[in-house]
């Protein structure tokens, strides 16, 4: 029989949902048909886990974590099978038809996650073949082309909004990038190959260079002469190759979304002359997710 | 220095932390002379808005004492008095030159948490979720203010922190929000919470030619402050039916203008208010609307509802089909305070407004929890505390 992977996902999501329902509303009931003692708090408990489970097999799109956690809740309800019994007032005949369920769903939940596991290995694949793509991205910005243009004309202004980049020396047609990059940075020389004053730069990487890139920026006038729309484009060749392109995505460092932030930055820069932030500024004590991510990047 | 913290639902500490520095050059930092508790800060402390975190300085009106300023602020100096505005805004991008500044589009450095929960993102505010910039607040000793050149307003000698505290907010929202009525003379204008916001709707209503205004509450204190202070007719919701009043009262029409300064956590009597009550709890709404939805249906043909009360997510069993029918025109947002400033601060320097009237208490810090607890449980006749950061003129419950 050939399952469709994600169909059978959700079919053990609703699995998931039904059974903690049933643990939830009738706790007692429950406890009888599968011959163990009452313990309706701890059978609420571990039904809460199942449509916890449920909710997420349901809600993510692949969601092999999901699946894998459904596995561990497996092994628990077995280790709590195997526990009861011991128990002297355990109908042993009912709990071990219970057990031989829970051990058949255990193997059905490993082969989806296994099977589900499987095009993680496609995800690498996805990434591979996006590395290098150009990503685009426009934004409205209340200063002229003019501006604007001369602003990003001047690369070295580039790292004050560009996150990764840490610094740009430039010479005429010429810089210098040296980007962080994980477990160091990469450096390569770029020159100018289209400058049109107040509209448009072209910029790529030199021949020869160790990362091959380039990028666009245009400066479209705004409706009404009001400011300008920035264009850009760039691409992002991430370091450490498809693998490094990866685990970034799964860190949520994907180039769409480092685009729109530096973009931000840009226009933060050159509206108000300084970026945002809450960096440095006092709080009270944190709670334990405060202080984990206080070293993260979204929050302080 | 003394800080009032978010430590979860329900609990509000005053912790020792460190003292802000400027971290921008267009940062101040002010010495906090008087700050208030706002009806919004009871949503965070009611543990109804996301991404609040444990050690969050809360806190969104303040005044007090510039005592640094940063490289780029040029019109403020060291011993400057002011009062600053809860919306924080840069003053250059396009929604700050058309005036809207609490749309401000630079000023919230988590923009994106709060363009995933609404597409777009408003300004930062201080003290009020991470969704909304993370900002410390100023129910503190000091506070920084960040685009210090554009919020803060110097306040002439003369008048008392009680005078102008509330030019930080609570004033300009209760305008704001009667000003989008676009009330013309003799208009009816309902108004439905008589906490400070709705109070001051009431006051700016009559300022802006309303020819009656009626408040709508269930707290016998507030009603009496409505029709004493702001010469509101007053409607308890829980002895009369608020639509057969309201049409009784206009005849049979409804009134012009009808204004929310209640917001998502309203009360209703009945089987309504229980309903949004559970629903509210199980988080199948983010807010009960119950208030909203009467001001909807009361409102006559073509009216106006505007809506200063706080919403933050999603609310059911809206009634479209009357919006649609009755041809109504909706009015929200948060206030631009910064717009408003200046000119209701000459109303209150030339003794047209003065809107200390709400203050009934004035406690040290220290009382934070306590006073958070006093003024969502509503008792003591509380309506509105002012918090003293370093005790002088905390003189308690306030007699006027």
């Amino acid at each position: 029989m050939e399952f469709e992977h994600p169909r059978l996902a959700r079919a053990l999501g609703w699995f998931s949902l039904g059974l903690g329902l049933t643990q939830l509303a009738v706790p007692r009931q429950l406890s009888r048909a599968i011959g163990v003692g009452e313990n309706p708090l701890l059978m609420r408990g571990l039904g809460l886990r199942e449509i916890g489970t449920g909710v997420g097999l349901l809600a993510r799109p692949r969601p092999v974590n999901w699946l894998w956690a459904r596995v561990a809740g497996d092994v628990m309800d077995l280790a709590l099978l195997g526990a009861a019994m011991r128990q002297q007032d355990t109908d042993r005949q009912k709990t071990l038809w219970a057990s031989l369920a829970v051990a058949g769903v255990t193997a059905l939940d490993a082969f989806a996650a296994m099977r589900l596991g499987r095009s993680l290995k496609e995800g690498v694949e996805a990434a591979r073949r996006e590395r290098g793509i150009p990503v685009e991205h426009s934004l409205a910005v209340n200063r002229s082309p003019a501006e604007c243009y001369r602003f990003w004309r001047r690369f070295d202004n580039l790292p004050r909004f560009m996150k990764h980049v840490e610094s740009i020396e430039c010479e005429g047609n010429r810089s210098h990038w040296v980007v962080r990059a994980p477990g160091g940075t990469v450096e390569w020389d770029a020159e100018i190959v289209e400058d049109r004053p107040d509209d448009r730069i072209r910029w790529r990487s030199v021949e020869g260079s160790d990362v091959e890139t380039y990028g666009w920026v245009r400066f479209e006038p705004g409706p009404q002469g009001r400011g300008c729309t920035v264009h850009v484009c760039l691409r992002y060749d991430p370091p450490g190759g498809a693998l490094g392109a990866f685990f970034a995505r799964l860190f949520g460092e994907n180039p769409e979304r480092q685009i729109r932030e530096d973009m931000r930055h840009f226009k933060q820069v050159i509206e108000t002359g300084e970026i945002p932030t809450t960096q440095g500024q006092p709080t009270g004590s944190r709670g334990l997710i405060g202080r984990t991510l206080a070293h993260g990047r979204h929050l302080s | 220095m003394k800080a009032t913290c978010w430590h979860g639902t329900n609990d509000v500490r005053v912790e020792d932390v460190p003292d802000p520095h400027i971290l921008n050059p267009r940062d101040a930092i002010v010495r906090v002379t008087s700050t208030a508790i706002c009806g919004s800060d009871l949503h965070l402390y009611d543990g109804y808005i996301p991404t609040m975190m444990k050690g969050d300085i809360l806190g969104h009106e303040f005044m007090g004492e510039v005592v640094a300023v940063g490289s780029a602020v040029k019109n403020l100096k060291v011993g400057d008095r002011v009062v600053n505005p809860f919306p924080i805004a840069c003053g250059n991008c396009f929604f700050c030159q058309e005036e809207q500044f609490s749309l401000c589009e630079n000023s919230n450095p988590n923009a994106w948490m709060a363009e995933k929960m609404w597409g777009h993102s408003p300004c930062g505010i201080f003290g009020y979720s991470h969704m909304l910039g993370g900002y410390a607040g100023g129910q503190a000793q000091f506070a920084r203010i960040p685009y210090a050149d554009v919020g803060p307003i110097k306040i002439p000698d003369g008048l008392s922190d009680e005078q102008v505290l509330f030019l930080s907010d609570v004033l300009p929202t209760g305008y704001m929000a009667a000003e989008a009525c676009d009330i013309k003379p003799g208009h009816v204008v309902a108004v439905w919470g008589a906490g400070p916001v709705g109070l001051f709707a009431m006051l700016s209503a009559w300022l802006l030619g309303a020819g009656k205004v009626v408040a709508i509450d269930r707290v016998p204190e507030r009603l009496q402050m409505a029709k004493e202070k702001c010469g509101a007719e007053i409607l308890d919701y829980e002895q009369v039916d608020v639509l057969d009043a309201l049409a009784e009262m206009t005849g049979g029409r409804g009134p012009d203008a009808c204004i929310e300064a209640v917001g998502m956590e309203a009360h209703a009597p009945g089987l309504l208010g229980a309903y949004d009550k559970v629903k509210q709890a199980l988080r199948l709404e983010t807010g009960r609307p119950p208030a909203l939805r009467q001001a909807i249906r009361a409102c006559r043909n073509g009216g106006t509802v505007s809506i200063p009360g706080v919403f933050g997510g999603l609310i059911d069993k809206v009634p479209m089909g009357a919006i649609v029918n009755k041809a109504l025109t909706l009015k929200s947002g948060q206030t631009h305070v910064q717009r408003y400033m200046a000119p209701l601060l000459e109303r209150i320097a030339n003794g047209e407004i003065d809107p200390s009237f709400i203050i009934t208490h004035e406690l040290p810090l220290e009382a934070a929890p306590q006073a958070y607890e006093m003024f969502r449980d509503k008792k003591d006749d509380c309506v509105k505390v002012v918090l003293k950061p370093w005790g002088d003129g905390a003189v308690g419950k306030v007699v006027h």
